[in-house]
């Protein structure tokens, strides 16, 4: 079954085309890459997946049924992200950060709050469990009580994660998980997408590691100046002259076509 | 431990049983500034206050004989008296020298305003010169003593009984430093009481006191909530005199609607300047039904309870009218709306005078003659007397606000710590990344807005029948006088935003100090603006830190001190 299908999605801001007539698709249990050199358009496609941008054309289906506008909705619906820089809430604890994660499966407001009534103590206690297994889960489970700011980059990005996943999404998107990582954390990065997808998640990620892209993905979609332009397996993708002309130019130009072929490996 | 003795005294002494000598001195001064108090330290009854009599303490002698004694049990805990060393986890030194500053200050400052107001030292008796010669011999020993700064270990809990005792007695005792400070009768004695005070504090906060407190409160949530809720009940016990219980009762309604304020920009990171409105709202409201003779709607009171509902709902909608299409636009530009609606409401009330609009608040004149409440028959505007104590008027009112600032803390306390109150904090935090997380970011600010209003609408109802006149002007956005929308922001802010107390300790500040400060008058602006500008140069997080905010202000002192206590730990 199809998680996430979007069907000719266009952004425009002002004369700018940003997104031009992407389509894709989604199965249950997929990774999905999203590859393109910067500015093709691919974080613009997120936002507008998420209810950030509302698309200017095209449509959004999650699970047969289409995406609401706005983005708490999105979330709600069971499409949740993370963002490329990253985007934590830096004065709050581990835990409370992905406590606001679970935010939208819980239904407690403002009166059972000041009531604090069994049922209201039972959901935030399951809520603290969920949290908690959720940042064993990530890796981070011995730093729930420090504050945000202060893990490092790569439990930063663990952190954004697990917190998506609060959210109990059915499509993670991730956009660029191991920007700024060394090889070892980008490795443990690797497997905690893998074991998103073992929990049932599928999941669409952003990368410029191609490593990392290959390694993961069972299909990647290149995106370049807003258009898509080749999908496939990787092994595939990998292979397509039009890719490597994407990203380095073609060889008739005055690129460093040695190079190129050197980094695609 | 090791590095401690190495580091200077600032004041240059032989080298050899230098700390000995200077703390045998440091003692020997505290004691002899102690004794100094009883003894008369002018000749004339002229100077406010009567520091003539011999024998006992009288005016501003109190306050140095009670710095002088919490120096000499410092003193214990710099000689490692095993009961008084408690009193020092960090270190003795620091917390002695600020104590000696802040006994030098206050008594120096006293003695001052005796040569200077009666003309000449010539007024100065042997008392004053012993006096004089105690304290500053005290400071500058303090000053050579060797430093002895130590990391302490955080305190094993202890039995809970005696933490109960503890809260119990620190609130108390903040209870009477309050009410001393209330109390004081003339603008010397409440000088010497704010130098002492402001320096006393410091130097209980560099002896590492206050995190060993602060983590016994933590502990003991409620004990502290029934000894904060005794110790304000307390309080009408112990002050009888009406003009301080008015007093006291007009800061807590201020600290109330600063508290709900704190919903608003401390939690939600929404900066309402035109909060005083919905005080405003409330005020109008409950003065409506009052029953006064000059409300629209005469004839027989409602009850309180409806009253306060009734306050309490028009203030809520108030929000949601001013909330739903303000909360659109962010930071400075919210700012900005929200100041522009303050005066929207204080300039409609003025006009609805039946002249420029329908007849409901009789414009500028307001609602005048607003009977007191009368509760279960319990009449607030007599004077009631329980087992031997008089309760005056605003003693009645004094107790109530007591209690709806019970509700308003509970509330508070309540809803921060939840799904909602996380929800406000990580729309503060980054709103985008909430609203990606599933928070409906327009609902929950439009909350925020509405139940800050709804604490603001109920401290109103309640302040139209202690001021028992309603009028236009105020609630403004800047006056003289709290409260108004400037000066509630500034109690937020300078108290400690997103806590409980900050907002309470806040709001006490800014409408005693201007108070008992009668000779600025004019120039009390210049003083507040002033203040802020050394809070945000000195203390940025306010004088009670929220943790979240001291960490992202002095992250790397902090760090520092961790780092430091792990190398001790190591070591």
């Amino acid at each position: 079954m199809t998680v996430l299908d979007a069907r000719g999605v266009t952004m425009r801001f002002g004369g700018l085309t940003a997104v031009k007539g992407v389509d894709l698709s989604v199965a249950e249990g997929e990774i999905v890459g999203l590859i393109g050199p910067n500015g093709a358009g691919k974080t613009t496609f997120f936002n507008c997946l998420t209810g950030l941008y509302t698309p200017t054309a095209g449509e959004v289906r999650y699970r047969g049924s289409r995406l609401p506008a706005r983005p708490h909705e999105v979330t709600r619906a069971g499409v949740a992200r993370t963002f490329q820089n990253i985007r934590l809430f830096p004065n709050m604890t581990v835990l409370e950060n992905v406590l606001v994660g679970r935010h939208v499966r819980m239904r407690e407001g403002l009166f059972s709050a000041i009531g604090r009534s069994p049922r209201y103590r039972r959901a935030e206690r399951e809520a603290r469990e969920a949290a908690r297994e959720l940042l064993d889960f990530a890796g981070i489970g011995g730093q729930a009580s420090s504050l945000a700011r202060n893990l490092s980059y790569g439990d930063q990005r663990r952190l954004e994660i697990a917190r998506a996943m609060a959210s109990g999404p059915g499509l993670l998107l991730l956009d660029e998980p191991t920007a700024g990582m060394n090889a070892r954390e980008t490795r443990q990065a690797r497997d905690l997408v893998l074991a998103i997808r073992g929990r049932g998640v599928a999941v669409v990620v952003i990368e410029h590691d191609m490593r990392f892209i290959f390694g993961v993905c069972d299909r990647v979609a290149v995106l370049t100046q807003g258009e898509k332009l080749v999908e496939g397996a990787p092994a595939e993708v990998r292979a397509d002259e039009r890719v490597i002309a994407a990203y380095l130019g073609t060889p008739a130009g005055d690129g460093p076509g040695g190079a190129a072929r050197g980094e695609g490996d | 431990m090791s590095g401690a003795g190495a580091r200077r005294a600032i004041v240059p002494a032989p080298a050899a049983g230098r700390g000995t000598v200077a703390r045998a001195l440091v003692t020997a001064g505290a004691a002899v500034s102690a004794g100094s108090t009883f003894l008369p330290w002018t000749w004339t009854a002229s100077f406010p206050g009567d520091l003539t009599v011999a024998g006992y303490p009288g005016g501003n002698q109190v306050i140095t004989l009670v710095v002088a004694l919490v120096m000499l049990a410092y003193c214990g805990a710099a000689y490692g008296l095993p009961g008084l060393r408690a009193l020092a986890p960090r270190g003795a030194t620091p917390a002695l020298r600020a104590l000696a500053l802040a006994l030098a200050v206050s008594t120096g400052y006293v003695l001052a305003a005796i040569a200077i107001t009666l003309g000449g030292l010539v007024n100065w008796v042997p008392g004053s010169w012993v006096a004089a010669v105690a304290v500053l011999l005290t400071l500058l020993a303090a000053l050579a003593l060797p430093d002895d700064r130590r990391d302490a270990p955080p305190p094993a809990p202890g039995p809970r009984w005696r933490e109960t005792l503890v809260v119990f007695a620190v609130l108390l005792g903040g209870l009477v430093l309050a009410d001393y400070g209330l109390a004081t009768e003339h603008t010397e004695q409440f000088i010497g009481y704010v130098l002492a005070l402001g320096f006393a504090v410091r130097g209980l906060g560099v002896s590492g006191l206050p995190a060993v407190i602060s983590a016994l409160i933590a502990r003991n949530r409620v004990a502290t909530s029934v000894a904060a809720l005794c110790a304000g009940l307390a309080f009408a016990v112990i002050q009888t005199s009406g003009a301080y219980t008015s007093l006291a009762a007009n800061v807590l309604i201020f600290g109330a609607v600063a508290l709900g304020l704190n919903i608003v920009v401390g939690l939600s990171g929404l900066l309402d300047l035109g909060y005083v409105a919905f005080l405003g709202v409330g005020a109008y409201a409950g003065a409506l039904v009052s029953g006064s003779t000059f409300s629209r709607f005469t004839g027989t009171p409602l009850p309180f309870w409806a009253a306060v509902l009734i306050g309490i709902a028009v203030a809520v909608l108030a929000g949601v009218v001013i909330g739903a299409p303000t909360l659109r636009v962010r930071g400075d530009y919210l700012a900005i709306v929200t100041l522009g609606f303050g005066e929207i409401f204080r300039i409609v009330v003025n006009n609805l005078d039946g002249v420029s609009g329908p007849q409901l608040t009789n414009g500028p004149n307001g609602i005048p003659n607003i009977p007191d409440l009368v509760i279960f028959g319990y009449d607030f505007g007599e004077e009631h007397t329980v087992l031997g104590v008089t309760f005056g008027r605003f003693t009645n009112y004094y107790l109530l606000l007591v209690l709806v600032i019970a509700v308003m803390v509970f509330v508070f306390a309540r809803v921060g710590d939840s799904r909602i109150g996380r929800a406000w904090v990580a729309i503060r935090e980054d709103e985008v990344a909430a609203q990606a997380m599933g928070v409906n970011t327009f609902r929950l600010k439009l909350l925020a807005f509405a139940l800050g209003a709804a604490m603001a609408g109920l401290a109103g109802t309640v302040q139209a029948h202690v001021t028992t006149t309603v009028t236009p002007d105020q609630y403004q956005f800047l006056s003289t006088a709290p409260p108004n929308s400037a000066f509630l922001l500034a109690a937020v802010v300078l108290g400690g935003m997103g806590t409980i107390t900050g907002p309470l300790l806040g709001g006490a500040l800014l409408f005693v100090i201007p108070e008992k400060l009668e000779f600025f008058e004019d120039k009390q602006l210049l003083l507040f603006g002033l203040t802020l500008i050394l809070m945000m140069r000195l203390r940025p997080e306010g004088i009670v830190p929220n943790r979240r905010r001291q960490l992202e202000f002095h992250e790397e002192e902090i760090a520092g001190r961790e780092g430091r206590a792990v190398a001790g730990v190591g070591a």
